[in-house]
């Protein structure tokens, strides 16, 4: 139990600091960078969480797929480094004011809800993490749902290729 | 507490020993690759340096360390100085869960032969580990400050991102025979046959999307020398350059060493049955530390077979390989997983 502990602590403060620095840094690849190490430790955390499928899908989804479209756009439209006149001058201080917010509110829900901070999985459902029991689940409880997600998915990339075509012109 | 210490002990020193063994083979790979070619080509390779150019490797790596590390002007220095570890590490890593072996006896203690067996997700941490192992490449260009290396990592990206969906599904079908992703079972289950009798198509296309996964010829377009200088590694020199040097060689053996597990019977020997039967020493289950021998000799061939590709063809037009990955070999692997599923439904 305690190397769980010493092992989340770490990985949180690795997360917490790359959040941070993804926010702070000026340059937009970078803060994408930092985004791969924020997810990288979150896959780690489902790993501790004995959710293997869930932390290898973490890492070759979103830290893999997704954040490597991010940085094709963003080095793409040259977008790499924001200047200090772009920033619209109300960002900080809304930022700040949301921030406060849901700190207080998280804090609030731990403070009067202790059973929240902790809980403790029963055996069944941790083993349900794995690979197979996720399958089990999606293929037949979850089946409609999956489908429909999928045919979604599938309009949305014939959507974006319908829109970038150029017309063919009739010489 | 003292049993978590020794296994402690136990892994690093394991880690540590299969990085030195990769990096001992990076270097000799590269020798094995210049002989290679040499022959094919009539030529002899290699031969100064110490006996049929053993040393070169090793001339090879003093003069690396002894060239001036260049820091172009203009370059991000962070993302600069990050690509090549990021390029590197993945590689290495991959190693820890390809099956070199069973458990074996060393000094009274059962010490399991592979680094990280019976991972119950093998097959996804793979896939994970390589998904991430195009920023290497990506961030390099982009850091570099020049067309060329841009141009070579944004085809690069491209291309691993096109053969990606290839070889995940080559290995779709494979799982659906296997029934597990956990790699060690399934080299046990080629005990006695291996699969690339069941899955020919599968393993074809997972050798040809691995090849162009790691932008080796005839895909080695990012770093086509005559278009591009050298691609996405232009600017690096000195030991920053060697560290993409390895991470190439590496992922050749470790798409080798992957094809092996999936297809080849992993570190299972490669012997006919009759020949096991008569000499059960030979076998893997007896003798459980020539696991990692016939795993090497193994590793050697499929090495032997990338060099001989590159030696042999030419590279492909752009236009043609991305016409290859997603007009050609998606289709085929669609089809063939769907095939593979209905047989294997049949069957049950």
């Amino acid at each position: 139990m305690t190397v769980e502990v010493i092992i989340f602590g770490i990985l949180a403060l690795i997360a917490i600091a790359a959040a941070a620095l993804m926010l702070l840094t000026r340059n937009a690849v970078h803060s994408a960078i930092f985004l791969v190490v924020v997810m990288s430790s979150l896959a780690v955390l489902f790993l501790g969480l004995s959710a293997p499928f869930i932390a290898m899908v973490q890492i070759a989804v979103y830290a893999g797929a997704i954040m490597v479209l991010f940085l094709f756009v963003i080095m793409l439209l040259g977008a790499e480094r924001i200047g200090a006149r772009d920033m619209v001058s109300w960002h900080i201080p809304m930022a700040i004011v949301l921030a406060v917010a849901v700190l207080l509110l998280g804090g609030y829900v731990l403070l009067t809800n202790p059973a929240v901070a902790v809980v403790d999985l029963p055996t069944e459902q941790i083993v349900q993490g794995s690979a197979e029991a996720i399958g089990q689940s999606l293929f037949s409880g979850y089946l409609f749902p999956f489908e429909a997600t999928s045919i979604l998915l599938l309009v949305a990339m014939v959507g974006a290729v319908v829109l970038t075509r150029k017309e063919k012109k009739s010489s | 507490m003292n049993d978590l210490g020794t296994n402690i002990l136990i892994w690093v020193i394991h880690a540590v020993l299969l990085t030195v063994v990769l990096l001992t083979a990076f270097a000799y790979t590269t020798l094995l690759e210049r002989k290679v070619l040499g022959r094919i080509q009539s030529r002899y390779g290699p031969n100064r340096a110490g006996p049929f150019g053993l040393l070169q490797p090793l001339a090879d790596g003093i003069k690396l360390i002894f060239k001036e590390e260049l820091t172009p002007a203009g370059v991000d220095r962070f993302t600069f100085l990050l690509a090549p570890v990021l390029a590197a590490v993945p590689a290495v890593v991959v190693f820890a869960v390809i099956p070199m072996g069973g458990k074996a006896n060393f000094f009274g203690t059962d010490i399991h032969l592979t680094l990280a067996p019976n991972l119950n997700v093998g097959i996804l941490f793979v896939l994970a580990i390589t998904s991430v192992s195009v920023y290497g490449i990506v961030l390099a260009g982009w850091a570099s400050n020049s067309k060329y290396s841009m141009m070579g990592s944004l085809r690069s990206t491209a291309q691993m991102i096109s053969y990606e969906l290839a070889m995940g599904l080559s290995l779709v079908a494979l799982v659906v025979v296997a029934g597990t992703l956990d790699l060690n079972a399934i080299v046990d289950q080629q005990k006695e046959l291996w699969f690339v009798f069941l899955q020919p198509v599968g393993a074809v296309i997972f050798m040809l999307a691995a090849l162009a996964e790691v932008n080796r010829a005839p895909f080695d377009l990012p770093e086509a020398e005559q278009e591009l200088t050298a691609g996405y590694h232009t600017e690096y020199s000195g030991m920053k350059f060697a560290l993409f040097f390895m991470a190439e060689y590496i992922k050749m053996s470790v798409i080798a060493g992957l094809a092996i597990t999936f297809f080849f019977g992993g570190y299972r020997e490669p012997l006919p049955l009759f020949i096991t039967r008569a000499l059960p020493v030979l076998s893997v289950d007896n003798t459980p530390w020539l696991g990692p021998v016939y795993f090497s000799i193994k590793v050697v061939v499929l090495l032997f077979v990338q060099i001989w590709v590159r030696a042999t063809l030419p590279r492909l037009r752009y236009d043609q390989l991305m016409r290859l990955g997603w007009k050609v070999m998606l289709p085929i692997t669609l089809a063939w997983v769907m095939v593979t599923a209905f047989v294997v439904l049949l069957r049950s």
